[in-house]
């Protein structure tokens, strides 16, 4: 008996192992698919002594974490789709200000009001910077719950070492599916190190703290610019994860991340069965992209071409090809609207060679 | 040499970028010399507005933070839920608080959010150079309303400390002037009322400032402060307009 | 092994939690399981289903295509999922609410009378616990002795409700000849 698992919604998970983690602070406006984690959170923090509030809009819930994560604590938000959009105004201004945080997406449909069913439409926003100004986030793209539970824990020491957002990037698929977890130790905030330049209300004068995004003055702006893209490449360098599934003597490799990796993983066996050497490549982190991956797969001269799957017309694709850079052929095969492809749709898309 | 006063420990030695005869430094000092005389720096945390006063985080000596357009409420509310034991306040100008972040201060106010704001109301944009703002008055002219402001096309101001008293969160809402020095002196006898209740932990304060904005209002120090008197306090009545220590008696 | 099973009926019916019932009761017992909800519209009233995977080894795609069984509660869930169902597959079907017969020869089905049964055990809201005994017996995926504990375990802050339920599964296990 495996009593030490708990069978738990995604959504109530990451709430659960973001607090395990330490964070204190949930800021967030309902939302569909994702509205189990205010709730959860409503409920919990009160428990550990944080805070929780349901802020007026998406809007002010990200200043509440600009404020509370300037001020040194473990803040986060989530939101779905439509409202993350409203929340990269914030997002560009704490990644300027270098403000550890986290941020949950469980994607939906869209555009617009779109739908609420799952979709990862939302990877070039997470990916390419999202608001304004030249800057990233550190994006995750769990596939299970599990994944996600050790992600989010982990998120905030992340954000702080690399003082950055930090986004798991989810769907509503991840949100309401229940699976097991072992859920990791509780972290003891009491024990966490003073952030020397948070803005905690404990220093005036020469030590004074400043939480800020203007730069008025070109130059300054430009070395905060690059200050952002060297954090960016020691990331890559150190952050990158990618899972690599029965890719070693596979003529096709399919791609994907979060929850249609697993239908992609299913397919990979299914075709396997049928003699189809296949494998999947499934990015965990999606910034920093695993680029190197793809370069060695590409550099095989047994692999026949690559294949991005995905819930989008074809976003992620763009920075498969960008590895791949020519070596190799890149189709695309994608659902959207809200519409998940089956395990039986990808095999038969590849066995029929209907993928471009 | 006898020393008159001198400058509050809670600003720094950077010259002010404000323009000539604008009230921003009065209200600046104002609330130095409040934080000083209360003896609450070792726990504090100010949030600068965008505006004319975005960079009050290089005027004020202690830990900043500078907000969105808008948002400073709601920065302020993050910062202080972080932790309670830090006295936080906003500075905000009336484009910035009474336009964009309307729904933060509405928000920040009905929760009763144990902060203090500081509101600028100068009846115009200054940073961006004189556009009108939510509190210009009718007939007032701005860059965005160059024949004065029309109901027709602009609609009536917006007066903030009058609808937020109608609020049951805010513990305090007083309206002064930073014209002479009786005002001052009421404005900042206001200022520390307003500090004074976050301390005792009694909720969410506001004081509304009447300032000047000679630049954009293409006036003289003094010609704006005439205006101030003359026209602005009469379409903003100066009062408290909410204190529950008043109400309680 | 690995089975997939989708749960289909209205909304109050039970059966998002029918299928909660199988994926605890599979971990309890150390298999993997996903557990998968419509969600959206369909909670306000309508008709909701679930899909849910137990399997002996990590589990890909929670997503259903082709289920090893469908439990139908009402006629429109029969009629969205039938065709769906895998060849030699199982399709239970709650005949207190559906009056048709599955016009399928390739798959097993079980009619149940889950809502008469349910009163039988004392509570019209038990047929999803009555269906899920005779689910259990049809599959023998888990023993009856460890579902029963699941049962237990999950209404651990509603004793009351325990015995009850209990009985309900035991009728359901026993209808099944």
């Amino acid at each position: 008996m495996k009593e030490n698992k708990k069978l738990m919604k995604g959504n109530e998970a990451i709430a659960e192992a973001a607090i395990r983690g330490g964070c204190r602070c949930y800021f967030g406006y309902p939302i569909t698919p994702q509205s189990e984690i205010p709730e959860y959170m409503s409920a919990r923090m009160p428990e550990v002594g944080g805070t929780f509030l349901q802020a007026e809009s998406e809007i002010a819930a990200i200043n509440m974490v600009y404020g509370a994560g300037g001020a040194g604590a473990r803040a986060m938000t989530s939101s779905s789709s439509p409202g993350i959009s409203l929340k990269q105004e914030g997002i560009s201004y704490i990644a300027c200000a270098e403000i550890p945080c986290l941020i949950v997406n469980m994607v939906r449909s869209g555009p617009g009001l779109g739908g609420i069913q799952p979709s990862q439409c939302d990877y070039f926003q997470a990916c390419k910077g999202g608001g304004h100004g030249d800057y990233k986030l550190l994006v995750y793209g769990p596939s299970s719950v599990q994944e996600a539970v050790d992600i989010a824990y982990e998120a905030f020491e992340k954000a702080i070492e690399y003082r950055t957002p930090v986004m798991i990037l989810g769907d509503g698929m991840l949100g309401q599916i229940m699976e097991p977890v072992a859920l990791p130790e509780m972290k003891d905030p009491a024990t966490f190190a003073r952030l020397p330049w948070a803005t905690d209300g404990t220093k005036t004068g020469k030590e004074r703290r400043i939480i800020n995004s203007l730069y008025i003055t070109p130059d300054p702006l430009e070395a905060i610019n690059h200050k952002l893209f060297k954090k960016y490449e020691l990331m890559a360098e150190r952050e990158t994860r990618c899972e690599e599934y029965r890719c070693d003597d596979a003529e096709i490799l399919l791609t994907a991340y979060g929850t249609v990796a697993r239908i992609a993983k299913s397919a990979v066996d299914m075709l396997r069965e049928k003699g189809v050497k296949v494998g999947l490549i499934r990015p965990i982190t999606l910034f920093p992209f695993p680029s190197k991956v793809y370069e060695k797969h590409a550099e095989r001269n047994e692999v026949k071409k690559f294949i991005s799957v995905e819930l989008s017309m074809g976003q992620m694709v763009e920075d498969v090809r960008l590895s791949v850079n020519g070596k190799k052929p890149v189709g695309f095969y994608g659902r959207c609207g809200g519409n998940v492809m089956t395990s039986e749709d990808i095999v038969e898309a590849v066995l029929q060679g209907e993928v471009k | 040499m006898a020393v008159f006063k001198k400058k509050p420990e809670m600003l720094t030695d950077v010259p002010f970028h404000y323009c000539p005869g604008c009230t921003h430094g009065i209200a600046h000092r104002l609330v130095a010399e409040v934080i000083d005389e209360l003896n609450i720096k070792d726990h504090l945390v100010g949030i600068a507005p965008v505006g004319c006063a975005v960079f009050a985080y290089d005027y004020f000596n202690c830990d900043m933070q500078e907000a969105a357009h808008g948002r400073a409420p709601a920065v302020a509310t993050g910062i202080k839920r972080s932790d309670p034991n830090n006295i936080v306040f906003a500075y905000q100008g009336d484009g910035d608080l009474a336009s964009i972040g309307m729904a933060e201060i509405v928000h920040a106010a009905a929760r009763s959010e144990n902060i203090t704001v500081i509101f600028i109301n100068n009846a115009i944009y200054g940073m961006t150079g004189g556009q009108m703002a939510p509190t210009t008055m009718l007939g007032q002219k701005a860059s965005t309303c160059q024949k004065g402001r029309t109901v027709a096309a602009n609609g009536y101001p917006i007066h903030v400390s009058e609808m937020l008293s109608q609020l049951q969160g805010p513990a305090y809402i007083e309206r002064c002037a930073l014209t002479d020095v009786p005002h001052i002196n009421k404005a900042k006898a206001a200022i520390k009322h307003a500090f004074r209740n976050q301390i005792d932990g009694k909720g969410f304060s506001l004081v509304e400032l009447i300032s000047t904005c000679p630049s954009n209002w293409k006036m003289s120090p003094l010609e704006s402060i005439e205006y101030a008197k003359n026209e602005m306090m009469k379409i903003y009545p100066l009062g408290v307009y909410k204190d529950i220590d008043k109400e309680a008696e | 092994m690995e089975e997939k099973i989708v749960v289909a009926g209205f909304g109050g019916q039970g059966v998002l939690s029918l299928g909660q019932f199988v994926a605890y009761a599979a971990m309890y017992e150390g298999m993997e399981v996903s557990w998968l909800p419509s969600y959206g519209p369909e909670m306000r009233g309508g008709t909701s289903n679930c899909s849910v995977v137990v399997s002996d080894r990590p589990i890909g795609s929670p997503i259903i295509a082709t289920p090893d069984t469908l439990i139908a509660m009402n006629k429109p869930s029969l009629d969205k999922f039938v065709s769906k169902v895998k060849k030699g597959g199982l399709i239970i079907v709650n005949s207190s609410l559906i009056k048709d017969k599955v016009e399928r020869d390739d798959v097993k089905v079980l009619y149940i009378n889950a809502n008469e049964i349910a009163l039988e055990a004392g509570n019209a809201k038990t047929a999803n616990i009555v269906v899920l005994g005779a689910f259990i017996k049809m599959t023998g995926i888990l023993k009856a002795e460890d579902v029963k504990n699941t049962i237990e375990k999950i209404f651990a802050n509603k004793p009351k409700v325990i015995p009850m339920n209990k009985v309900a599964f035991d009728l359901g296990y026993n209808f099944v000849k």
